[in-house]
């Protein structure tokens, strides 16, 4: 029982971090219908800038600040140089920009901070606090649990009252009439890349110290849980992106901790396999549209 | 939208202009096709005596890559489905001749034709995954596909350590392979016959490929791929399409695999890790989604591309601090915007971009105007 | 002309254009200078190695190769070896097996070179095995504990120089039955013949039930919490781990989350504090008591004189790059390459240098012997145990060498050498 508790909390704590970086992907696939699979190597940058910022001086805080900041402008800055030049009409194009992009940021980190891992610093104690004899959350998770929270509740309150947050709604879903009623479509696009590279750039700070460090590929992996998640919520629903991710993170910790870490990809594929083949479009797909 | 339009290449020259829809007109491009091919063996043949033994190596990967690509533009490219597995079919047609070789030679079996049947048994063994991963596809649309595929690509290292009795974990199984045949002369360099065997399959497979493409078969998938419900409304059976197209695509990775193993003569799961999945999808985009050339083009790039890179960045004399920090990465940062600069002013890739030039010529020389 | 065939002309035309650019360029792999050797002129000795320079395993490793190059300028620099200056190539494969085929076969068939040094990885250097015997390339050094590199009747050109993983375990295990008699042992390993061989030897010592709880990992899986969880729960009061150094440091600090503090046992490859104290940060005293092994000389050791001889290449021929456990490492690959080459002899051809290898006998920073003969192509067969303390890891009683087989863990004692006075080994 006590091993089931543990179990259960560590996969939530990873899980946590797997829904944000997912929120992040969802973000961007409602904006624009692009699956931003250099989200990842983004993330990874910013965490960089929080280490340099860090360093320089001594204190976590401004890095983690630094980190958001980079990762709002480092979104409009790949929507605003690279993405917005890119022919829509095949959506292979934009995933093979990312997959460009995602080369050439690991090969510039890698230059500028060497192919080695380092150190990244963790805010709070990770030790676990025990209750009843039971190794349960540890402060560190707990602070993730909450800034996710925050995320979370802070992204549902902009999409759904503030009149920003509309006109990206709108923007997104029927950009012509949104034109013709004033938005100004090409900047809510760039306005949703940012927030959703700076809901990535969160997830990375949180989920980097948990890891083997800092490092240019230090979120691949995390990148395939996360979209993994995505999908099974449904790419098109955020409170699915959530639920996903804890989904992927109790599984991962279930079945190491049961069947052994080498079996946890059989299991996401398992995972994705029975959600989508009863609900083509995620546990939260929207009603289709059109079916034939 | 992209629900269903997974991957339009934007600038196709219209795909049936050619032969009627009637069957009896089919024997003809059979013929054209082996012409072509005929031409392509002979061109290789001259060419394999005239380059050295690395080269030849390098055009015979491109071989075995352009059974791969060639196997997912149908599939993407020409049905709209998309594949972020296939360096997963690719590890299953590897697997399978390291499998079969390994029984063939235990049990004495030696000689060319053996090696044929291997790579025969691999291409059944990737239709066998590919007809599972298929019938599973075919409910799914656009980054949904992606999800399921990408899953499917990381399970391979993992099937293979924890099945280690039989994969042998992450160090992989070695592929005996026959010397070249003694006929040949006692100093036929192996990189060589390398490149026949793998250039022979890979043409065959093309040729099956072109036709099927040309075929009734071909004009479904891409009337799958343009509107699905126009499809429907036409009378095609749209899921039965996308499972036999994900077959033929699983087949030619299947054989794109095992002539990697051969080559390599030997298999382990790094080789065919999601990375490689995701090269070929950026091979066969770049180098141009609507045609077979343009599988070719991204073979040629997977190739060349970090080769070339290499050569370049070889080229700068730094100092030893700066050195350590660009090797390697500097080939990638090249690499990478290479990606992006081709995606952003070639959104048809190489073919697309050869194709504009073409018609640019053809529109210059007087009295050529096509019909 | 029917689209059919102007698509397959394309094709046609595509294969040939191909074709002729890469005859053209093909032409710069012409043998290089004088006679049947490959890669030796009387002037040069190319060399090629395969190492991940980038990706995901690249982390440490990355600085092995440049470390050899600059050991090898700093021979170069003071005249080479038999008037012969060396030419390091170093190929990145990113530890992608298919990488290693296309570049080892680019250093062998194009750049012509002589061997190829110490290639890294397992999986990797594994699938060139054949291509380099069947191209009789001599192949030296390999960096890898595994056993696969011990083969002289099928791989009579194939070398290793780490000590293997068995040897390293039933060393560490000695230190368990010797020092920590009656504890709980248990045992987490990488799921491949590094975690294998490594527990083949600890129960080779301990006894095939001595394991109380047994874990793997991937190192695709970087949650650690389910494995160390359960040696907790099993009441572990040793852990011998068979790990890369992420995943040292992800046990170390995951147990340190867990309230869980069992004494550690680390293999050679995963011990390296500088690395690991980096990656933890400011969680690094965790790292206090860890016992390791090695079998090179500490990087931090500032009295010994290999330290001293190769701080001094570092500075001037790597650009005073950060000296680490790896720097070492390479630098000593490069001192017995070079050893290997004096011993050789002028007339340098790849039956001599092979010869030279198995004639064995050579000493350099090593703590253990090099077990090279005719017969034994494995590298160091031996290691000294070390321990971090006050933040310093450092060695601590005698050397150890054994087998990877039953054979017991014997004392070495013969007493360690000194580097020659301008570092550059001379034909002895």
């Amino acid at each position: 029982m006590d091993r089931f508790v543990f179990l259960t909390l560590d996969g939530l704590s990873r899980g946590a971090v797997y829904a944000a970086f997912a929120l992040a992907l969802v973000l961007i696939w409602r904006a624009a219908r692009i699956v931003n699979f250099a989200q990842g190597a983004m993330a990874v940058a910013t965490a960089y800038v929080a280490y340099s910022v860090s360093a320089a001086t001594g204190s976590y805080w401004l890095g983690f600040l630094a980190a958001l900041a980079a990762g709002l402008l480092l979104g409009a800055a790949v929507d605003l140089a690279v993405m917005r030049f890119v022919d829509h009409r095949s959506p292979l194009n934009p995933v093979i920009v990312a997959l460009g992009l995602v080369l050439l940021i690991q090969a510039v980190l890698g230059m500028v901070y060497g192919n080695e891992f380092l150190p990244a610093e963790a805010p709070f104690s990770r030790s676990a606090l025990t209750v009843a004899g039971v190794a349960v959350l540890s402060p560190y998770d707990l602070f993730a649990f909450a800034a996710v929270g925050v995320v979370v509740v802070g992204l549902a309150w902009i999409f759904t009252r503030t009149a920003v947050g509309l006109r990206m709604r709108a923007a997104a879903f029927a950009p012509e009439v949104s034109r013709l009623l004033g938005v100004n479509v090409g900047g809510m696009l760039t306005l949703g890349w940012a927030l959703a590279s700076g809901v990535g750039a969160l997830a990375g700070m949180l989920v980097i110290p948990t890891e083997l460090g800092l490092h240019p590929h230090a979120m691949d992996l995390v990148f395939v849980s996360a979209f993994t998640a995505a999908v099974v919520g449904g790419l098109d629903s955020p409170p699915g992106a959530v639920v996903g991710g804890l989904a992927v993170g109790l599984l991962l910790s279930y079945v190491s901790g049961y069947a052994g870490s080498d079996l946890t990809p059989l299991a996401v594929l398992v995972l994705l396999l029975a959600v989508l083949l009863v609900r083509p479009g995620g546990l939260f797909a929207p009603v289709a549209a059109r079916r034939v | 939208m992209s629900a269903t339009r997974a991957a339009a290449p934007p600038r196709t020259p219209a795909p049936d202009a050619g032969p009627g829809p009637a069957g009896g007109r089919r024997v003809p491009t059979l013929l054209r096709h082996l012409a072509v091919a005929a031409v392509a063996a002979l061109l290789l043949t001259a060419v394999s005596y005239g380059l050295d033994p690395f080269r030849n190596f390098q055009l015979a990967t491109v071989a075995a890559y352009l059974c791969a690509t060639a196997g997912l533009t149908v599939l993407t490219g020409l049905n709209g489905q998309l594949s972020l597995g296939h360096g997963a079919l690719m590890a299953t047609g590897a697997y399978t001749v390291a499998f079969c070789q390994t029984a063939f030679l235990d049990a004495g079996l030696t000689g060319g034709w053996w090696l044929a049947l291997s790579l025969a048994a691999a291409v059944l063994a990737a239709l066998a995954v590919g007809a599972v991963v298929g019938v599973a596809a075919a409910r799914l649309r656009g980054p949904y596909l992606a999800g399921v595929t990408l899953a499917v690509a990381v399970v391979v290292p993992a099937l293979t350590v924890t099945f280690d009795g039989v994969f042998n974990g992450e160090q992989g199984l070695s592929v005996p392979v026959e010397p070249p045949p003694a006929g040949l002369g006692p100093y036929f360099p192996y990189e060589r016959w390398q490149l026949w065997v793998a250039a022979a399959a890979t043409l065959l497979a093309l040729v099956l490929l072109a036709n099927l493409v040309r075929s009734r078969y071909g004009r479904t998938f891409r009337a799958v791929r343009d509107d699905e419900v126009a499809a429907r409304l036409a009378g095609i059976h749209v899921a039965r399409t996308q499972v036999l197209a994900f077959v033929v695509s699983a087949a030619g990775a299947g054989l794109g695999g095992a002539l990697l193993a051969v080559l390599a003569q030997s298999v382990s799961p790094g080789a065919f890790s999601l990375t490689l999945s995701l090269f070929l999808l950026m091979a066969v985009v770049i180098g141009g989604l609507g045609s077979l050339a343009g599988a070719l083009w991204g073979a040629v790039l997977l190739v060349v591309l970090p080769d070339l890179t290499h050569t370049l960045t070889e080229q700068f004399t730094l100092s030893p601090a700066v050195a350590q920090r660009m090797e390697g990465n500097l080939p990638l940062a090249i690499f990478g915007v290479t990606l992006i600069v081709v995606m952003i002013a070639a959104p048809g890739g190489v073919q697309g971009l050869l194709a504009r030039l073409g018609r640019a010529l053809a529109a210059r020389l007087p009295g050529r105007r096509r019909s | 002309m029917p689209p059919s065939t102007r698509r397959g002309l394309a094709i046609a035309t595509a294969i040939a254009l191909l074709a002729t650019s890469a005859a053209c360029s093909g032409d710069d792999g012409g043998s290089p200078g004088r006679g049947p050797v490959p890669g030796v002129t009387d002037t040069e000795i190319v060399v090629g190695t395969h190492m991940p320079l980038t990706g995901p395993a690249s982390a440490g490793y990355s600085k092995i190769a440049p470390a050899t190059k600059a050991y090898f300028d700093y021979v170069n620099a003071n005249g080479g070896v038999h008037g012969r200056k060396i030419t390091y190539k170093i190929m990145d494969d990113g530890y992608n097996p298919a990488n290693t085929q296309q570049v080892v076969r680019q250093l062998v068939l194009q750049d012509k070179v002589f061997a190829v040094l110490n290639g890294l990885g397992t999986p990797t250097h594994t699938g060139v095995l054949d291509f380099l015997k069947s191209n009789r390339v001599p192949d030296l050094f390999v960096a890898s504990g595994s056993r696969s590199w011990d083969q002289p009747d099928k791989y009579p050109g194939t070398f290793g120089f780490n000590p293997d993983y068995t040897v390293e375990g039933k060393i560490l295990a000695n230190h368990v039955k010797t020092a920590l008699p009656g504890k709980k042992v248990c045992f987490l390993g990488q799921d491949d013949d590094f975690g294998r061989d490594s527990l083949a030897g600890v129960e080779q010592v301990l006894g095939a039930g001595a394991v109380v709880a047994k874990q793997t990992y991937v190192t695709s899986n970087t949650n650690v919490a389910p494995q160390i969880g359960a040696f907790k729960a099993a009441g572990c009061e040793v852990v011998v781990l068979a790990t890369v150094p992420g995943f040292t440091a992800l046990a170390v600090g995951t147990a340190a989350r867990l309230g869980f503090k069992p004494q550690w046992l680390v293999s050679n490859v995963g011990a390296d504090h500088p690395t690991l104290a980096k990656q933890l940060g400011e969680a690094a005293p965790l790292l206090e008591g860890m016992i390791g092994v090695n079998y090179l000389p500490m990087q931090n050791d500032t009295a010994n004189p290999w330290i001293q001889l190769f701080t001094k290449v570092n500075k001037e021929h790597n650009g005073d790059a950060p000296f680490d456990g790896n720097t070492v490492y390479g630098m000593a690959v490069g001192y017995l390459f070079v050893q290997v080459l004096q011993a050789a002899g002028k007339d340098l051809t790849r039956e001599s240098v092979l010869a030279a290898v198995s004639r064995g006998g050579y000493q350099g920073p090593g703590l253990a012997p090099l077990r090279f003969s005719e017969t034994d192509h494995s590298g160091y067969g031996g290691e000294r145990l070390t321990r971090v303390s006050g933040g310093v890891q450092a060695y601590f009683g005698p050397a150890y060498e054994t087998d990877e087989g039953d054979g017991p863990v014997r004392e070495y004692t013969a007493a360690p050498v000194t580097p020659p006075a301008n570092g550059i080994p001379t034909a002895s």
